[in-house]
């Protein structure tokens, strides 16, 4: 009896905090639905009320002039760069890792620990004289991905799980003279799926809404991210607020999209990458 | 491309030489290993070392973007200003002062929640799986669009959700109030909607940590006839102590960094600036607004001392009491 009551207080204390984180989400999804004049209209905002495909369609309408900038090159400069981050990222930091875990060889340890001692600056106190040093690179789509494909935080990732890996089935490679690379790429690569995935994921996560770089590097809307037009966006007079919430819809359909398919390693990332500091 | 390097050419003659095999291997391994790590090196020294060191020699000179005049020496100068000059440090300390505050609160105020979060969701409870996504989802919303979002929720006009929210519940006494730009709540709506954003983080963290804690543990108390707070306080806290340690110091490096929410919301949605700037805040703008790099560089340099403090203590702690 006593537990029933429990489960019963349990779910109720765990819903009603749900449905509170739930809200201005589902106000999100709403808003962008409905008419523009009904959005920031107190609580009858939430009412599901005239819904319609309008504000997606008026989006990729309104912003489609070389001066407004057009909505897919938004997604498509916020994808590209993120690609790049992303895919260079785990080739270029996981092929360091491994040299710096597995190899011997002269420079490793102080390499490694120049690598330890990089993860303690933030991109914050580098970004002024980066913007600074690549003033004429403003406005560039490169620029926007450069700084952020080699990362001394991934290469730990990376040099964490290869260490975990057992020597004896490198050692066994090597006797049959497979040499560094072949023994990194058909035997340590194959291996190391989850650490692929959830450096991946994070990188991913942190690169899509990527906001103070852009903010000090962009301001012509043809090479402009999705984060920094949102903000544009929103500041425009007078703020359309069903059109602002569907391009916000738009903003993040992606990450949820990756979310969904790939909780498990999404949380398994952010959580390890905490822990395992 | 790379296995044509790899296989020795040259037969051993003798049992004797498997030992200079073995080295002449070693010794190629360095030729490998150099070429493996130089492109991510060279990128960390392109893109950090060196804007770093950077950072620092121009927070020694007077320099400014888009001038004709090389940058001058002017030692600490930029320091002296920032934080001793009567007519620019008050906005250098009061940043300062504002970064601490929001620390203040949300420190406390996120990794309370995320703990009352993962002790509500470390159950067997049906649906769980769905909760903890909700919890999480905002994680993954990129802050400028959760500033949009929470400028119709704080909206200062009667049709704001919150100001509406309020005239429901107080039966029509409640006006309309201007969350964002009043100095006394600009602070707290940054905090909230901060917390909002990142808690779930937080929270999958120390769902981890309470997943590790064995369930003999709880069994011995219950047993024992411990209730559900004693649980809590002699089993669940001591077992997550140091995840728990490590969350809070997590989180004040990551409050130190605030910086987007700010510059969005006092952009384009009427955030009282001068409650709300924070270091960041104000190294973009003296670059950016007023391109004097030279100072924007010492900002910059006292936030990595601030953020390193903070790092190394957190490192001291995670090590000293996991071993």
């Amino acid at each position: 009896m006593n537990r029933t009551i429990r489960r019963i207080a349990d779910h109720t204390v765990l819903g009603l905090l749900a449905l509170v984180f739930a809200l201005p989400v589902l106000y999100l999804v709403i808003g962008s639905l409905k008419p523009s004049d009904q959005v920031l209209a107190g609580l009858s905002g939430f009412l599901p009320t005239n819904l319609s495909l309008h504000n997606y369609a008026a989006v990729l309408h309104s912003l489609s002039s070389d001066s407004t900038g057009h909505f897919w090159r938004f997604m498509g400069v916020s994808l590209l760069v993120a690609a790049t981050v992303v895919a260079g990222g785990l080739v270029v930091n996981s092929m360091a890792a491994y040299a710096l875990s597995r190899l011997e060889w002269g420079g490793r340890k102080l390499l490694f620990t120049l690598v330890l001692l990089l993860m303690l600056i933030p991109f914050e106190s580098v970004a002024v004289p980066l913007f600074y040093l690549f003033d004429t690179q403003r406005n560039t789509v490169w620029i926007q991905a450069a700084p952020f494909i080699a990362n001394a935080f991934s290469v730990y990732q990376f040099h964490t799980f290869f260490q975990a890996i057992p020597v004896s089935i490198e050692e066994a490679a090597r006797i049959d003279g497979a040499g560094p690379w072949r023994i990194l790429f058909r035997i340590i690569y194959p291996m190391s799926k989850p650490a692929f995935a959830s450096v991946a994921i994070l990188t991913f996560l942190t690169q899509w809404g990527s906001f103070l770089w852009p903010v000090l590097m962009v301001d012509d809307p043809s090479v402009r991210p999705l984060p920094l037009e949102i903000s544009v966006f929103q500041g425009q007079q007078p703020p359309d607020w069903g059109q602002i919430l569907a391009f916000g819809v738009l903003l993040v359909l992606p990450v949820v999209v990756v979310f969904a398919f790939f909780q498990r390693w999404f949380v398994q990332g952010v959580a390890g990458s905490a822990v395992k500091e | 491309m790379s296995t044509a390097v790899s296989p020795s050419p040259t037969p051993a003659p003798s049992p004797a030489a498997a030992r200079p095999t073995t080295q002449r291997r070693r010794s190629r391994d360095w030729v490998h290993a150099l070429l493996m790590t130089a492109p991510a090196l060279a990128g960390l020294i392109a893109f950090v070392a060196v804007p770093f060191g950077y950072a620092v020699v121009l927070s020694l000179h007077k320099a400014r973007l888009g001038s004709d005049r090389p940058p001058a020496f002017v030692g600490l100068e930029q320091y002296r200003r920032i934080l001793t000059d009567p007519d620019l440090s008050g906005r250098f300390l009061h940043a300062l002062l504002n970064n601490l505050t929001f620390a203040l609160a949300v420190v406390p105020l996120q990794t309370g929640l995320a703990l009352a979060l993962a002790v509500l969701l470390n159950r067997k409870l049906r649906a769980i799986g769905l909760f903890r996504a909700v919890f999480f989802l905002p994680v993954v919303f990129p802050m400028a669009l959760v500033a949009v979002i929470w400028r119709l929720i704080l909206a200062r006009s009667d049709q704001g959700i919150l100001n509406s929210l309020l005239h429901q519940l107080s039966f029509g006494h409640w006006g309309s109030f201007d969350w964002l730009g009043s100095p006394l709540t600009a602070m707290a709506s940054v905090v909230v909607l901060s917390v909002w954003q990142g808690v779930g983080f937080q929270m999958v963290i120390l769902l981890a940590g309470l997943q590790a804690i064995p369930d003999e543990r709880y069994e011995a108390a219950q047993l024992d006839r411990a209730s559900r707070w004693q649980q809590f306080r002699h089993v669940t806290l001591p077992g997550i102590r140091t995840t728990l340690i490590f969350v809070a110091l997590l989180t004040s490096v990551l409050s130190f960094r605030v910086f987007d929410q700010v510059y969005i919301l006092v952009r384009g949605g009427g955030l009282n600036e001068n409650a709300t700037r924070t270091v960041m805040y104000e190294a973009v703008t003296t670059a950016f607004d007023q391109n004097n790099i030279g100072r924007a560089s010492a900002i910059t340099v006292v936030f990595f001392l601030i953020v390193l403090v903070l790092t190394l203590v957190q490192r001291r702690v995670a090590r000293g009491d996991d071993a």
